[in-house]
């Protein structure tokens, strides 16, 4: 599904991402974990299209297309997702209205016509209570004066809407205290099928424990320097990053 | 892809290269005078209206006190002043027809109401609008005044009240609006054409929304519209003024009067959307707009005023209330965008006279191109107007690095007992809104467009259902291409 070949990449002419290759098949989770500066969100800003990071070497295919090719909202609507890490404010634009936009902007790349709005409730609704999400909530602004954890659900709750082909979840457990985590990787877990992939970008095994990933990756100054499974990830909790970065050295 | 450098080269092109949508005239056969102003000219347009001598004497007096004002610059805004005698002061279609159906309309301005997207016909069947079309100063179609006068309620244009209804017109005129308030008023008042003339009987609920779209159509005519709205105790009305203009090299001046008298307990809510020629990406062209609109507010009365400009080279505007009455409510709304080379000075201003008086204004500018917005508000509280309050919100929007926007808060506030509160910011839309929005599919046109929407809600919000879509279009015309 989404192919990564050494990639590099600079932010201001600063190398942040220095080869990284990394191949996702649909239907599996891959954990990528790594400290602070380790370049975990560029990987996921570069792969969503940001334009202030530029890529200066490596292909990334998306279902054999080239990403290079395509601005942020074509890649989005050929079904990538990512779940950011500060989700911003749209004043005035309630998350109802956000999602019908979105919504249609994905049809209409699809050469659908708009959603009716009797078919767009149903399906927040049916989305929503997967979520546990209660009714007034589409009715608030996008993220104005909501909670970390809302800013996270919300999150997950337009991936449900959408339901993106490769979902990137860039520490998606930030700031989220137990039960709002649990919520979240619940509705991460319902949401997974053979048909979609996800890359859970985190900093702590803790996630891990909610949302079992089938591979996962270090990244550390903007390598990843050792993949392996679930019990990678134990290790790290346990161990730290130090041991792997000099077992690499 | 390209690079931000480039993009924002690309916006600029597109920005001044976004033409305006309703540029076209209508070849109908008009009755103009000779270019120029003095009273020989004054008196003329008085004869051709076939007026009584009391408004041929008010029109003259006022050219006398015009003859005496000098044009205000204290405005943020520059502009070349117009020639006054370069202008024809009176254009009228040849013939008045007198209409009971919209089917004996002129099929050309039926066509240009048709290229407006104004269907006429629609909007008396869905949205039960009776619409006064004002066409070059005259009013050439009135709809729904069998069902209005069953209430009571007089909608009709301003020559017609003249003489159809002197004592209402003699005792209001010019009472909200003197003629020596400014350059332009009294200019407005020694040379008006037409305009809209509205009454509603005490206790009357107007069961319908009032509409007038004004448009300017002959070459080189200045538009002197006059409006005299009068809500007798304890009534109630909705009226809606839209706007759009034809295409033109010259500069068109437009200095309209709105009067509006809410008598006790009465409400008046006066709403606007104004689309009028901005002018070229050069800012050539386009129409100079200099407003006079205020309101007087007697005791438990409300008035409320929502404007949304997107058009005109030049706005110099500043809808006003004056809360006379005690208790009396006075609100401003308003959603002013700039681009390209347009420019604005706009606001408001709320005098509380009365005790216990209230006033709100919510003020949300966008500036993008190279144009420059400026709020300039005055909120002024005398010492006898114990307990009032005031609050004020003016923000601004900021789209690119070339634009400007300002504001200019005078608050005068000369009791102890009340309370005045005012809030400002200025933002500019953020890459993050905008990558945000790209990352769930939403390209960036249609971004803006959102985020734009979300920024003028609160005002949005305050117009009538029809109106709010139609003005949301036009926000969105009017910013189109303005992002990179």
């Amino acid at each position: 599904m989404l192919k990564i070949e050494n990639l590099n990449a600079n932010v201001e002419s600063t190398p942040i991402l220095k080869g990284i290759d990394l191949t996702v098949n649909a239907g599996e989770i891959h954990a990528i974990m790594g400290p602070n500066g380790s370049g975990k969100s560029t990987l996921s800003s570069v792969i969503a299209g940001k334009e202030d990071y530029e890529v200066i070497d490596g292909l990334m295919t998306f279902e054999g297309k080239d990403l290079s090719e395509l601005d942020p909202e074509e890649r989005a609507n050929a079904g990538i997702f990512l779940s950011f890490q500060y989700p911003v404010e749209i004043p005035g634009i309630s998350v109802a209205n956000f999602i019908k936009t979105s919504v249609n902007a994905k049809r209409k790349s699809l050469g659908k016509d708009p959603v009716s709005a009797s078919e767009l409730l149903k399906l927040m609704r049916e989305k929503m209570s997967l979520l546990g999400i209660k009714e007034g909530y589409i009715s608030r602004n996008m993220n104005e004066g909501f909670s970390g954890g809302e800013k996270k659900r919300n999150e997950i709750f337009q991936m449900a809407m959408l339901s993106p082909k490769l979902a990137i979840l860039d520490e998606t457990d930030s700031g989220l205290d137990i039960d709002a985590l649990r919520i979240v990787a619940n509705g991460v877990n319902k949401l997974r099928n053979k048909d979609n992939a996800t890359i859970v970008i985190t900093h702590y095994q803790r996630l891990l424990e909610y949302i079992i990933p089938d591979y996962v990756h270090v990244l550390y100054d903007g390598k990843i320097i050792k993949s392996g499974d679930k019990s990678l990830a134990l290790e790290l909790e346990e161990k730290g990053y130090d041991w792997i970065v000099k077992d690499t050295k | 892809m390209e690079n931000k450098q480039q993009q924002e080269e690309r916006l600029l092109e597109e920005v001044t290269s976004s033409e305006y949508k309703y540029g076209f005239t209508t070849n109908i056969e008009s009755d103009t005078i000779p270019k120029g102003l003095s009273e020989d000219v004054v008196r003329l347009i008085s004869k051709k209206k076939n007026e009584p001598d009391w408004m041929l004497e008010y029109r003259l007096k006022a050219y006398n006190v015009w003859l005496t004002m000098e044009e205000p610059d204290w405005a943020n805004i520059s502009y070349k002043k117009p020639n006054y005698q370069d202008i024809i002061y009176y254009a009228a279609p040849k013939t008045k027809p007198v209409l009971n159906s919209l089917d004996e309309l002129d099929p050309e301005m039926k066509k240009t109401f048709d290229k407006l997207g104004i269907s006429i016909d629609e909007q008396k069947r869905l949205a039960n609008v009776a619409v006064d079309v004002v066409m070059d100063s005259v009013s050439v179609a009135t709809t729904f005044k069998e069902t209005l006068k069953e209430k009571g309620i007089i909608f009709c244009s301003i020559s017609d009240a003249i003489k159809d209804y002197p004592d209402l017109v003699k005792k209001y005129l010019g009472t909200v609006v003197p003629n020596r308030d400014n350059f332009f008023s009294a200019l407005n008042s020694a040379v008006f054409s037409d305009g809209s003339f509205c009454y509603i009987p005490k206790g009357v609920k107007c069961p319908m929304e009032l509409s007038t779209y004004f448009r300017i159509n002959e070459s080189g005519t200045g538009q002197f519209e006059r409006t005299l709205l009068i809500a007798d105790e304890g009534s109630q009305v909705s009226y809606l003024e839209g706007c759009t203009a034809p295409m033109r090299d010259e500069n068109q001046l437009h200095a309209a009067v709105v009067e509006l008298i809410a008598l006790d307990n009465a409400d008046i809510k006066y709403s606007t959307v104004q689309n009028w020629y901005p002018g070229d990406k050069n800012g050539n062209g386009g129409v100079f707009n200099f407003v006079t609109k205020r309101g007087v507010c007697h005791n438990n009365a409300k008035i409320s005023w929502t404007q949304v400009e997107t058009g005109s080279a030049v706005t110099w505007k500043y809808p006003s209330c004056i809360l006379k009455g005690d208790n009396s409510i006075g609100e401003f709304f308003s959603v002013a965008v700039t681009n390209n080379r347009q420019q604005a000075d706009t606001g408001t201003k709320m005098i509380h006279l009365g005790k216990n008086t209230k006033s709100t204004i919510i003020a949300k500018g966008i500036s993008a191109g190279k144009s420059d917005g400026n709020y300039r508000g005055l909120v002024k509280i005398v010492k006898g107007a114990s307990n009032s309050r005031n609050f004020s919100q003016c923000d601004s929007l900021l789209m690119g690095d070339k634009c400007g926007s300002h504001t200019f808060p005078y608050i005068e506030v000369n009791n102890d007992s009340s309370q005045v509160e005012h809030e400002a910011t200025t933002s500019k839309i953020g890459e993050d809104q905008l990558f945000y929005c790209n990352q769930r599919g939403i390209g960036t046109e249609e971004a803006i467009a959102l985020i734009v929407n979300g920024y003028c809600k609160d005002v949005l919000n305050q117009l009538p259902m029809e109106f709010a879509v139609e003005a949301q279009k036009l926000l969105e015309i009017s910013l189109e291409g303005s992002v990179g």
